[in-house]
């Protein structure tokens, strides 16, 4: 028996979250005796998966499922689970694995938990935690059909170093291509060069106390500084002083970098929702009384004017020494 | 052009979560539901279809009476009638067997809109699953839709980092969220439109046998957070040290 993941790429490479799948499915294969096998299509750098504990890479070659079909991938990894024998399925939470989940799900015939936060616990049924209304609660899950699938949250578990040998070898997935004609992409808009706000580590998040979009200088210099991604508030983004993209919350995307600062924003349940995943939170902002202050780990009482850009030129020393 | 818009009630996004009977129930007392954020996008987008190309939604909700309330407010938005499942859709796998079958009976919707997640139990898998179920085309996380001629359809859906663009033709299932249409675009009921909502039909049908696939054994809330490190605006140093030393972020 097997434990399966689904990779990623990014330009070819192995995405970070298929490393956290990898480190998670190594913890629970130490536990239960089993091996951890990826499948994923095209894996310049397949290797790298055997540092987190990867055994056997199904690496995919077809030109076709080199660009993400939901179909097509799902029956690639269905095909996968079916040729390593494997009872449990592992998804990221990126916008593709979120898509092709149920399809998945349905062809496997598994019960489906998505924001899986824990391993699953040892006792005779099998239950994990995940999180439930917008992070304000924990649901144990038991699944209870034999094969099972499992979304897991974005930094959720973290990147273990486990590496073992591993082998790969080239796998051709019994899948219908028909499914990239029935849906053609016409078009794709990527923002390049920027560091992508699912995947940061850091995100420097500004709301309205910003007063308008012209001061965004210091709040994307200080993303800079940090190698960070850029995010914001709903009205932030309502208001057209930030690209949709970026708006963060209940409503928009959900983050959980390492760190999260929050720059005037008020910290409303609803903002709350989408970000209080992250490791660590700091909050910059001159109201004392704001809620954000009670959910974040550190805090700055100050007028984001003055205090952001002295924090610059701070973390641009620290950085040099 | 027959629509099927499905809802999600949820609890209105300001409530506070707490459990009951042994931390095994949501505790209901005092929530106020409302229409799941990710789907009132989807809602607009097919009222806008109808008064553009003309349309009948119905709005379909598998749930207990107590949404009814909600379902009406659906009615008043624009919705010409509404079913209800009467069960509680306490399993994704059960919940979407029923929508299921519903679509199946029918068999003649050219769009089925639904969000992408509900924002209680966050499953993000319904809409998915009846799409399989069906044999229907599915399109998740979509931020943009426009019909063209000869039943060919172009849905914008969000990826990592951007968007993309697939042709496609109905009959279709979306999962909509925010951008399908413009926030300033989203509808609320007038006066008219809830007059107008008491006297659509509401359909109340019994669920169909189904299994489930999942169960919640026992709820928690998560852990609180340790308190806050409040640090002097004119000390970031200090700041920097708690980032790089205690949090290891930077
Ligand atoms: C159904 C629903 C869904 C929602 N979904 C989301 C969501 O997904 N994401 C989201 O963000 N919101 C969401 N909201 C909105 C949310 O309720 C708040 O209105 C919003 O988050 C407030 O944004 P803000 O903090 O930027 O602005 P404000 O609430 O106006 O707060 C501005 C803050 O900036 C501070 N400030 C002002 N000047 C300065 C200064 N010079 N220096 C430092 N600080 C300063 C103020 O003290 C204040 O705390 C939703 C609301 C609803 C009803
Ligand atoms: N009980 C329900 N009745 C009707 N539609 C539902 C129901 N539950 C979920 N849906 C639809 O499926 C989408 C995804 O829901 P979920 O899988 O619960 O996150 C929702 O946004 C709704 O459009």
């Amino acid at each position: 028996m097997s434990i399966l993941i689904y990779v990623e790429s990014q330009n070819g490479k192995v995405a970070k979250s298929a490393k956290e799948l990898a480190s998670y499915a190594r913890a629970y294969a130490d536990k239960t005796g089993q091996d951890v096998v990826a499948v994923g299509a095209g894996l310049d750098d397949a290797d790298e998966l055997f540092k987190y504990g990867v055994n056997k890479v199904l690496k995919v070659n077809n030109e076709s499922l080199k660009q993400f079909n939901a179909f097509a991938h799902a029956q690639m990894i269905a095909d996968a689970a079916k040729t390593s024998e494997a009872k449990i399925v592992l998804i990221s939470s990126s916008n593709d694995a979120v898509y092709l989940g149920p399809v998945l799900a349905d062809l496997l015939e598994a019960g489906y938990v998505s924001h899986v936060i824990s391993l699953p616990e040892e006792k005779d049924v099998f239950v994990v935690k995940r999180k439930v209304f917008s992070n304000k609660g924990i649901a144990y899950t038991e699944i209870l059909t034999d094969k099972k699938l499992l979304r897991i949250a974005k930094n959720s578990f973290g990147l273990i170093e486990n590496a073992v040998e591993g082998t790969i070898e080239s796998f051709e997935p019994d899948v219908d291509l028909s499914v990239y004609e029935v849906y053609k992409v016409v078009n794709v808009e990527k923002a390049t060069g920027k560091i992508s706000l699912s995947d940061a580590d850091i995100v420097v998040s500004a709301g309205r106390g910003m007063k308008g979009p012209e001061n965004w200088g210091m709040i994307e210099e200080l993303a800079d500084v940090l190698g960070a991604a850029t995010a914001c508030s709903k009205p932030v983004a309502d208001l057209g002083w930030r690209p949709h993209q970026e708006h963060v919350g209940q409503t928009g995307k959900q983050v959980a970098p390492n760190l999260y600062i929050a720059v005037g924003i008020s910290g409303a349940i609803q903002h709350l929702a989408g970000v209080n995943g992250s490791k660590n939170m700091l909050v910059i902002n001159n109201d004392p009384e704001a809620p954000f202050f009670k959910a974040a780990d550190y805090g700055v009482v100050g007028d984001a004017f003055e205090v952001v850009p002295k924090l610059i030129e701070k973390l641009k020393a620290f950085k040099q020494q | 052009m027959k629509i099927l818009f499905l809802m999600s009630s949820v609890p209105d996004t300001t409530s506070k979560i707490n459990f009951t009977d042994n931390d095994t129930k949501f505790d209901e007392s005092g929530i106020q539901y409302v229409i799941n954020p990710h789907d009132e996008f989807g809602l607009t987008k097919a009222v806008q279809i109808k008064e553009k190309n003309g349309a009948e939604i119905t709005v379909l909700n598998v749930g207990t009476a107590k949404t009814e309330s909600v379902i009406r407010k659906v009615l008043a938005i624009g919705a010409d009638k509404a079913v209800r499942i009467d069960v509680d859709p306490t399993d994704s796998y059960f919940t979407a067997v029923q929508i299921a079958d519903y679509i199946k009976k029918h068999n003649d919707f050219d769009l089925i809109i639904a969000g992408k997640e509900s924002l209680d139990y966050n499953g993000g898998m319904v809409h998915g699953l009846v799409a399989r179920m069906t044999g229907l085309k599915f399109i998740n996380a979509v931020i943009g839709l426009e019909l063209k001629a000869d039943n060919t359809v172009e849905v914008a859906r969000e990826i990592d980092g951007g968007k993309e663009v697939i042709q496609t033709s109905l009959p279709l299932i979306i999962g909509g969220q925010k951008g399908l249409v413009k926030e300033e675009e989203l509808r609320i009921p007038n006066m008219r439109g809830i007059m107008m909502a008491r006297k659509k039909p509401l359909e109340v049908i019994a669920p169909v046998e189904a299994s489930i696939r999942t169960k919640i054994e026992k709820f928690e809330k998560p852990a609180p957070k340790g308190s806050i490190k409040l640090v002097d605006k004119d000390n970031l140093d200090e700041l920097i040290d708690l980032l790089h030393n205690e949090a290891k972020v930077i």
